[in-house]
């Protein structure tokens, strides 16, 4: 989907995600129902396939929104920058 | 504070005189450096490749060392963590800390590194005989990023 910026938002995929989603980065359109992290992530994962399997309830993924640690609780909005970030190994 | 993330190799000695920077109520200096293992879970490891999410991993370090300035009387920290393909022997990260005495350079120094190794967005990816492996995270940098949270030392 691709759209203008104001309309859209960036999803960015790191790490082991971005192998498993085969994108680095992707533009969507929220539906009016997703206006959360937590919501995002239950909507990505409605996708099914590797989506359901990578953000299943039970793993481990945080999410980044404009390079800030965010809760499920945490807004999301057109033009934000939303990151899923699988646990670091730095170091 | 310096925070870099960079492909290029480090000079520990430069970076540590720059750390110091001539000051004189610097008495301590403590400084960690990471290096590439040639065996991670019992895997040989020919290379590994470091990635990471430019903007956030800058802003997380830059972070985490404002979080050991409130802990401990550190004059100032250094932190450099390399990015793309490295090999066994390579040096992956430098943390560097100066105070007027040893105990709070060396607390702070290690709480900066058990705090990178779980909080800043750095992933590893190993090749092996075996193939490519994302490498996991481990319990035990969660365990000793946790010992801080416990009894946080605070300023005198």
């Amino acid at each position: 989907m691709r759209g203008d910026p104001a309309e859209t938002l960036t999803l960015v995929y790191l790490a082991r995600l971005r192998d498993a989603f085969g994108a680095s980065s992707e533009r969507v359109v929220l539906p009016a129902k997703v206006t959360t992290a937590g919501e995002l992530r239950v909507w990505l994962a409605a996708r099914g396939g590797v989506w359901a399997a990578e953000l299943a309830p039970g793993r481990t993924v945080r999410i980044a929104v404009n390079h800030d640690i965010a809760q499920p609780e945490t807004p999301v909005r057109p033009g934000d920058e939303v990151a899923l970030l699988p646990p670091v190994t730095g170091g | 504070m310096t925070v870099r993330v960079q492909t290029a190799d480090f000079d520990v000695t430069r970076e540590l005189a720059a750390l110091r920077g001539g000051d004189p109520r610097v008495g301590a200096v403590a400084a960690f450096i990471g290096t590439v293992r040639d065996v991670n879970d019992d895997a040989s490891v020919r290379t590994m490749t470091l990635e990471h999410y430019p903007g956030m991993t800058e802003k997380a370090l830059a972070a985490i060392v404002d979080d050991a300035k409130a802990r401990w009387d550190i004059l100032d920290a250094v932190v450099i963590h390399r990015v793309g393909e490295l090999a066994p022997a390579d040096q992956i990260v430098l943390v560097g800390v100066t105070s007027a005495h040893r105990g709070d350079a060396f607390a702070a120094c290690e709480f900066i590194m058990d705090y990178l190794k779980t909080r800043a967005p750095f992933w590893k990816k190993e090749s092996t005989p075996e193939g490519v492996r994302w490498v996991d995270a481990r319990t035990s940098d969660d365990d000793a990023a946790a010992r801080w949270s416990v009894a946080p030392r605070t300023k005198a």
